[in-house]
């Protein structure tokens, strides 16, 4: 008879070895490093090329995305429409995306035409144009969405709460008005453009299973770019500038049903020793589905459809943050259940069931989240980015299997204090 | 690319598909219910999903879902849809057992307790507010699928038609919809990853195959009439731009013009090069995004344009811009490149898609779903298959104005 009461028997998930499969970097003619990740079964590729040429760099708010957006507007040979068909004709994805340090240009492609899509994304860097008329469509239409965006609490939440844990003036503080879009104009783009890409330098990385000749292609099509930079810029960290005042309750649409809520400090950057501690301590907390967070305020209380904790993705300095959207007469109960829920990690110890469940949890996700090409360049280039190696990996997953009880608690003692956080509801 | 499979019946009816896939360390089960919210009662809309939520809240042997499956570094989800829910869990190979015992025991039967209905209910409640009231044009989808559908059940939206129907939702309620959807015969089982197929059938058997076979559901849905003249609704709505939403019945995805209509779909608005996007908010610069998209529901389905206007577009220069594109691709055949374009992009999404062990897992589900898990490997073919003439005409057929779901959305800013 089968006994549905007992689980099965487990290999507990901290006794896998997890190894992050290599890369190899190779160094082109003009000083770009590419780094390959020849791995996977399906023939598709993924190229990610990153400059240093993130709104950390530049003159007036907005100029780094909308020069990022721009490069697919027209080169001095094609215009933006036989730029997107170009790329579509072939089913290949070119995206842009830029953020606080880089902006990148990435190209999902099917591997039988990689080879025949590389001139045009090499042309792109060497040779945009930024067509008065393109950057004028870019306004408009990004003014629209802007003004659609404000009126969702949780985009207004979002915006604020880095205001008060950077400063207005830093970067990832700084955020877009109306008024900003409409001061760009194409000389400020082709000046940060020369600067900053054409005087720049980008990191290359190229995975999936790679096609024969791969180091001369790249060569050919990227080792000729004029890029005269020869590293990373060189910059001073803005000053961060966190606000005095530490509760904040903002009306943004006197009709919410829902409070958007985050509740925040400053945490110190990858570097700092409790930066992948304070991963495990997370997520216990709110990290995940079968958080603390989520246990209490979704699963028992009901008062919202999701409540997360997570360490901000920065390279300068970090953040610890809670974010959810709450009913807005539960709105007040959620925020004292999230510090309610703080105070017993800082007053009792985890119980070992608990950890041992949370371990075993983040290296199975681990083992899935490194299932893939894509996925290993991504995690090498998170660690390249901000200066860290493969040590730094093994590293974080030593600490997953070995950290004890009283290390997390001594961990909450120090970052998990209310009076410590920014809190804010925007209604 | 071919995905490989083998197709089995378990002694109790319950169709299983294996998967194998030895470059992985991981395995997924996936379990497809055959409900969706189209088999909902018209006073108890939502069902479906708020059911999918109670999966979770334990099963009549084991009262913790969440902690075993964390314990043997799994991770799972869930999700509904007007046709299907879904269900997958993805875990280290070695540990697949535990995703059976687990899974099995709520296809055998829930805990069904009163506390997890009144948290879910909240939680539910929550979701509805944060989809769609706490944001501005967040009525849009229920309002289109109420002017397109008067009989058939997809004029609801799966998350429910009000919040009432959610909050009103019984015990007895839960229980009845167990019984009539949750079972073998009504379930389709999906095993994949680094897996040998002799095993996962003997775990397959072992958990699922002694479950009751239950009673498959028959269904009878109401079938939507042909739309006879085109409908226009005009709603004024305290939003920042005017937008502009159109809707087409098509077919079902078995129907035989479901390839050609996903490439209209392409053609008219997937990317930067579609005739959409470069032509209305490119050229004539009347919109500041457009849209063109499908469900692929099971039963006929709409064919969805939507965009926002350009601040000072009036509203029947931008509808009739938008006849004009659709007029053109139903009376001119399209040059053969642009149909190898939107062939292409369907070819390179297949593949990114079935990239993801999760994604083959459930694809396989649905496609067996449809009808033949087999339609999986012969689905790029079919889509080879279609000719401009076919784009054309199709077009022809859905474009017809007769045929239109129009929704002018005014900002009453």
């Amino acid at each position: 008879m089968l006994n549905r009461k007992s689980a099965p028997e487990i290999t507990d998930a901290v006794k896998f070895q997890l190894s992050l499969p290599p890369h190899q970097k190779i160094s082109l003619r003009n000083g770009v490093d590419v780094y390959l990740v020849d791995m996977g079964t399906v023939d598709t590729l993924m190229m990610n090329i990153i400059f240093y040429a993130g709104n950390c760099f530049e003159p007036g708010n907005l100029v780094a995305a909308a020069t990022n957006f721009m490069l697919k507007n027209g080169t001095r040979s094609k215009t933006a429409y036989q730029i997107n068909d170009f790329f579509e004709y072939y089913g290949a994805y070119l995206n842009r995306q830029a953020g606080n340090e880089t902006a990148e240009i990435t190209l999902h492609c099917m591997k039988k035409h990689f080879a025949e899509l590389l001139p045009v994304v090499s042309e792109l860097i060497a040779d945009s144009v930024f067509p008065e008329e393109e950057l004028e469509i870019y306004k408009k239409n990004m003014q629209q969405r802007l003004q659609v965006n404000l009126r969702k609490n949780d985009f207004i939440a979002g915006r604020l709460i880095d205001t008060y844990l950077f400063g207005p003036d830093h970067p990832y503080g700084r955020y877009s008005s109306m008024e900003d879009y409409s001061a760009l104009n194409t000389e400020g783009l082709k000046e940060f453009y020369n600067q900053y890409y054409l005087g720049g330098r980008c990191v290359i990385f190229i995975a999936g299973p790679l096609p024969a000749g791969i180091q001369n292609l790249v060569e050919t099509h990227f080792g000729s770019l004029p890029l005269t930079g020869s590293s990373k810029p060189d910059t001073r960290d803005a000053i961060i500038l966190p606000a005095k005042e530490k509760k904040y309750r903002v009306t943004n649409d006197a009709e919410s049903v829902q409070g958007a809520i985050r509740i925040a400090r400053n945490f110190p950057n990858r570097h700092h020793p409790d930066f992948q501690k304070m991963q495990v301590l997370n997520n216990i907390f709110g990290g995940f589905f079968g958080s603390r967070l989520m246990a209490n305020i979704r699963e028992d209380k009901g008062y919202t459809y999701g409540v997360h904790s997570y360490l901000v993705n920065l390279i300068q300095e970090s953040s610890f943050m809670i974010s959810t959207e709450a009913g807005k007469d539960v709105s007040e109960a959620t925020i004292r259940e999230v510090y309610l829920e703080m105070k017993k990690l800082c007053d009792e110890p985890i119980k070992d069931e608990e950890l041992k469940i949370s371990k075993n949890f983040m290296i199975g996700t681990l083992l899935g989240d490194l299932d893939g090409p894509f996925q290993v360049a991504g995690r090498w280039k998170s660690l390249i980015l901000n200066g860290l190696n493969d040590e730094y990996f093994y590293h974080g997953i030593e600490i997953i299997k070995n950290i004890r009880p009283a290390e997390l608690q001594e961990l909450a003692n120090k970052y998990l204090n209310a009076g410590d956080f920014y809190e804010l509801v925007v209604f | 690319m071919q995905i490989d499979y083998k197709k089995f019946t378990l002694s109790n009816g319950l169709r299983f598909i294996v998967h194998e896939d030895h470059t992985t360390p991981m395995a997924v089960l996936n379990v497809l219910y055959d409900v969706g919210a189209r088999d909902e009662d018209p006073a108890k809309t939502g069902f479906a999903h708020l059911f999918e939520h109670l999966m979770f809240g334990g099963s009549v042997n084991i009262k913790d879902f969440e902690s075993p499956l964390l314990m043997a570094g799994g991770e799972n989800n869930a999700f509904t849809t007007n046709d299907l829910t879904n269900y997958y869990i993805q875990l280290p190979a070695e540990n697949i057992e535990t995703a059976c015992w687990l899974e099995s025991d709520r296809m055998l039967s829930l805990a069904f307790s009163e506390k997890s209905l009144d948290v879910q209910r909240k939680v539910v409640s929550e979701e509805f507010k944060e989809h769609y009231i706490n944001r501005p044009y967040g009525d849009v989808a229920f309002k289109l699928r109420e002017l397109a559908y008067k009989q058939h059940p997809y004029r609801w939206m799966t998350i429910g038609q009000e919040l009432s129907h959610i909050e009103n939702a019984k015990l007895a309620d839960v229980k009845a919809f167990f019984l009539k959807h949750y079972c073998p015969a009504n379930a389709i089982l999906v095993m994949a990853g680094n897996i040998q197929t002799e095993k996962a059938l003997a775990l397959a058997e072992k958990w699922f195959g002694v479950i009751p076979a239950g009673e498959k559901y028959i269904r009878h849905l109401p079938v939507e009439p042909k739309q006879e003249a085109a409908r226009v609704l005009e709603v004024k709505a305290d939003v920042p731009l005017d937008a502009l939403y159109k809707a087409f019945h098509i077919g079902s995805r078995t129907d035989a013009s479901y390839y050609a209509m996903d490439l209209i779909g392409e053609l008219l608005g997937g990317g930067g090069s579609s005739r959409l996007f470069q032509t209305l908010v490119k050229e004539k610069k009347l919109f500041s995004n457009i849209e063109c998209y499908h469900f692929g529901s099971s039963d006929p389905g709409l064919l969805l344009i939507e965009g926002k206007l350009i601040k000072g577009t009036s509203m029947k220069t931008a509808d009739l811009a938008i006849r004009e594109e659709l007029d053109k691709l139903s009376s001119t055949t399209i040059e053969e490149k642009e149909l190898i374009k939107v062939k292409n992009k369907t070819e390179s999404s297949i593949l990114f898609e079935d990239m993801s062990l999760m994604n083959r897992a459930s694809n396989l589900a649905m496609y067996e779903l449809m009808g033949d898990v087999a339609f999986m490997n012969t689905e790029l073919d079919k889509y080879l298959e279609v000719t401009t003439a076919n784009i054309r005409d199709l077009s022809a057929s859905i474009f017809n104005e007769k045929n239109s779901n129009s929704m002018f959305y005014y900002s009453n800013n």
